[in-house]
């Protein structure tokens, strides 16, 4: 089955007055149909700015080069058009964030950002339709009183509420891909886990595949079927989630295995921030 | 008499939709040498704790001691001195228009230590002893990574030669294996300069890790309080099993702990 | 310094700007030695040449009583440039405490300061500067006091926005955890951080305070007779146009180049310095 989102060797450097720097060295990913894979890396390895240039963000700007290939259902986001680009945004591909509430508008009711969502793939729909819709969309993420919900504004509710909004209104459109950039980080733990169940139930449901960018491998290890570890622009490691936790191979990997406190004690390990063994060749685990 | 006590400290906020009970008549007390954890979600009060403990914040009643007296209000520079602070956010916690010297020197001008044409040396003292390169004190903060950061804020708060440490989430801003360099860095200190640590944190795996004893925070009220292992292994309190398995876990060993907790829930 | 050569580069108006602010620094320094006819700047008198159009030997043309435009025009720029100077001296400094005092201490203070800014920030600039002209001596003196009394209100007011956002840094709670005085904290972290914001501004401001000076003279209330200021000038030359048109269009023109010139260089300076706005 020919995968839904297909990346071959993508790069991407950035023009500056310090000159090229280039932040992605060839990177490998698929996902097929309703699969949820995660892309998982520390901060400067490169994965917030690869699921940027798969809603197709990074082409327009003016200091970024980028070459290789993302095909999505088959059409390569790096060769389209800016219109088209837009086109899947919203749509076909959408995308929830770190912080939910500010990544809502605080100036507009809930009411009005979910009409301007559904709109996008029902350029027609009324006002009252879309209340409708939106209500139906908050009762899929188990929020009581939806209809007052969607009068207000998000900072009149909690993080976790908002969180729950956000998924509704990225799913509203029923994507085919659903790009989760370390969602619930900014909530209390168990506010987080919740979220991550009602994700992982509502993406089955409708077989949207996601793309999970987390450097929270304990996240990862209950979301994700698949994962690629991503280490200063290079994909060090992928493979199904379980035989990787089991038996990591790469010393990167392993490393950050490692470096994870665990409930059940054990200390604090002695690990190196930076060695060249992280920059090891890549290691494919088992059949996908 | 314990090293540091907190007797019935309470915080009451005045806002516009009323009184607001931030902190509701807590009392622990701090062995010296030991790491005390506070754990608990947003509006536990946890923070509200550390202000009040690092003299930021006046409590509504209650009071605060350390060596057997109390600390007033106003308190006194060496008070000030022995109670540091590392906070949780790097980048914001260093003054981008000075530089890393003139950051960490600024506990030992405020509090007169050393003669003034020493206190360079004891900066680069500093440095040194949480791993940084001393000729660093003459860079501004804008090239250094978070984790050198949060090095640079240990040292400024060591620099003073403190006895209790206040950590509020030192590592959550930090990535995985800076968090366990950073980690280990603060648990050598401890032990090497007999430091005492209240290390505030949502995260129950550090938790498991670094202290002693956990004392758990629900809406401004202290939950529980028991040394790690008796936490971990057999928690008093239905919220502090949430807590725990609410934790995303790695190993199979987590996974059967928190079965077993749940079991009992 | 790199980072400034390139902004510069990208951005080539800015470049204008610096160069348009060096050639009016260089003729205000250098007056003496730059201009034709160097003593025309005072009390003289060619009646024979008077009113004359541009030409070879005054490249401006003359004015009433028969002295060089161009060479006045470069005394006129000694003088705008002081008053500029002289007030942004006094006022930004005035200004700045004021806005860091109100911005970090907060509280009683931070309203009794504000509040004393915004009456004076409600009175239409120039007119607050006319109305004490009107009750002064018009000298260039009591123009640059007229015109600091309006000024130093903006500059308590960005200075203090920047200071209450300030406060809020992780790096102002470390100083005050550790016990560092009030002084410190509002003059030795918070202040720099005001610096770019304010060095901005008082680039722009030379261009604006030019032109204030300017509508004061031009109003007869500022500088007198015979120094030559740009806005007299322009005031003088007013009656004969269109016929004598050089009389108001070269000073004019010159006001419009300073005033650029200041903009175009104080834009770039945000860029270089970083000054969100």
């Amino acid at each position: 089955m020919m995968p839904l989102l297909d990346i071959k060797n993508l790069e991407l450097s950035f023009n500056s007055y310090k000159g090229l720097t280039q932040v992605l060295h060839g990177i490998d990913l698929n996902i097929k149909k309703g699969e949820r894979v995660a892309l998982v890396g520390e901060s400067g390895s490169g994965k917030s700015v690869t699921a940027r240039l798969v809603l197709g963000l990074l082409q327009e700007a003016r200091n970024a080069k980028a070459s290789g290939e993302v095909l999505f259902d088959g059409s390569d986001v790096n060769q389209m058009k800016n219109k088209d680009r837009a086109g899947l945004r919203g749509t076909d591909i959408s995308m929830i964030f770190q912080d939910p509430t500010s990544s809502l508008n605080p100036s507009f009711t809930i009411e009005t950002q979910f009409h301007d969502v559904l709109k996008r793939r029902t350029p027609d729909l009324t006002k009252e339709m879309s209340f409708e819709r939106a209500c139906a969309l908050l009762d899929d993420v188990a929020i009581p009183d939806p209809k007052r919900v969607l009068k207000s504004y998000n900072f009149q509710m909690s993080g976790g509420m908002n969180q729950r909004i956000m998924i509704a209104m990225a799913l509203a459109n029923k994507p085919k891909l659903l790009l989760a950039d370390e969602p619930g980080t900014a909530l209390d733990v168990t506010v987080q886990s919740q979220t991550l169940q009602l994700m992982r139930d509502l993406v089955s449901e409708n077989d949207t595949a996601v793309l999970l960018i987390s450097h929270n491998l304990g996240v990862v290890r209950e979301f994700a079927d698949r994962l690629y570890v991503i280490y200063r622009g290079r994909i060090v490691e992928e493979g199904p989630t379980a035989l990787i936790f089991n038996n990591p191979q790469h010393a990167y990997t392993k490393a950050l295995l490692s470096a994870i406190p665990r409930i059940t004690g054990g200390g604090l390990p002695q690990i190196a921030e930076q060695t060249d063994d992280y920059l090891a060749p890549k290691i494919t685990h088992g059949a996908i | 008499m314990s090293f540091f006590e907190i007797q019935n400290l309470s915080k009451t906020f005045k806002t516009k939709h009323g009184d607001v009970n931030a902190v509701q008549d807590v009392s622990f007390s701090v062995e010296q040498g030991e790491c005390l954890a506070v754990v608990g979600e947003s509006g536990s009060g946890k923070s509200t704790i550390a202000n009040m403990i690092l003299g930021i914040l006046a409590p509504t009643s209650g009071a605060i001691s350390m060596k057997g007296s109390k600390l007033p209000q106003k308190r006194s520079k060496e008070h000030r001195r022995a109670i540091q602070f590392v906070q949780q956010n790097p980048l914001s916690a260093l003054n981008p228009k000075r530089t890393i010297g003139a950051s960490v020197r600024l506990g030992l001008d405020t509090y007169h230590m050393g003669e003034p044409q020493e206190r360079w040396s004891q900066v680069e003292k500093a440095l040194s002893d949480v791993g940084l390169d001393a000729e660093l004190r003459s860079r501004s903060p804008s090239g250094l990574s978070g984790g050198q950061r949060q090095r640079v804020s240990i040292a400024r708060a060591l620099a003073c030669e403190p006895e209790l440490l206040v950590l509020d989430e030192p590592t959550s801003a930090l990535d995985v294996l800076v968090q366990a360099r950073v980690l280990q860095l603060l648990n050598a200190l401890r032990i090497e300069k007999n430091l005492t640590y209240i290390f505030i944190t949502h995260d129950l795996a550090v938790v498991r890790n670094v202290a002693d004893r956990v004392a758990v925070f629900k809406a401004g009220q202290l939950v529980e309080l028991d040394t790690t292992e008796n936490i971990f292994t057999n928690p008093g309190t239905q919220y502090t099993r949430e807590l725990i398995n609410a934790v995303p876990v790695i190993d199979e060993d987590e996974i059967m702990l928190k079965n077993k907790l749940v079991a009992n829930l | 310094m790199i980072r400034a050569f390139h902004i510069l580069k990208s951005n080539p108006l800015s470049l204008v700007g610096m160069i348009l602010v060096l050639t009016i620094t260089l003729c205000a320094v250098f007056a003496p030695l730059i201009a034709p006819f160097p003593d025309h700047n005072g009390a003289v008198v060619e009646f024979l040449n008077a009113n004359k159009a541009p030409s070879a030997q005054n490249w401006m043309g003359t004015d009433l009583v028969g002295r060089d435009i161009f060479s006045r025009i470069i005394y006129a720029y000694q003088i705008s440039l002081v008053l500029g100077v002289v007030v942004l001296a006094i006022s930004t400094p005035i200004g700045t405490v004021v806005g860091l005092i109100a911005g970090y201490k907060g509280g009683w203070i931070e309203t009794v300061l504000m509040r004393i800014t915004d009456v004076f920030l409600s009175v239409p600039p120039l007119v607050l500067a006319i109305a004490m002209m009107g009750v002064l001596e018009p000298t260039l003196t009591n123009a640059m006091l007229a015109v600091t009394a309006m000024w130093w209100p903006w500059y308590a007011r960005l200075v203090y926005n920047i200071a209450r956002s300030e406060r809020e840094e992780g790096y102002v709670l470390a100083a005050e955890v550790i016990g560092a005085s009030s002084n410190h904290i509002t003059f030795r972290e918070i202040l720099p951080n005001c610096l770019p914001a304010i060095i901005t501004k008082m680039t722009l401001d030379m261009g604006f305070v030019i032109i204030i000076a300017s509508s004061l003279s031009f109003l007869g209330l500022g500088v007198q007779p015979p120094t030559p200021d740009l806005g007299s000038m322009v005031a003088e030359g007013a009656r004969y146009l269109p016929d004598s048109w050089w009389l108001s269009v070269f000073p004019g023109l010159a006001i419009l180049l300073a005033v650029f010139g200041f903009n175009l260089l104080g834009d770039g300076l945000r860029e270089i310095l970083g000054v969100e706005e």
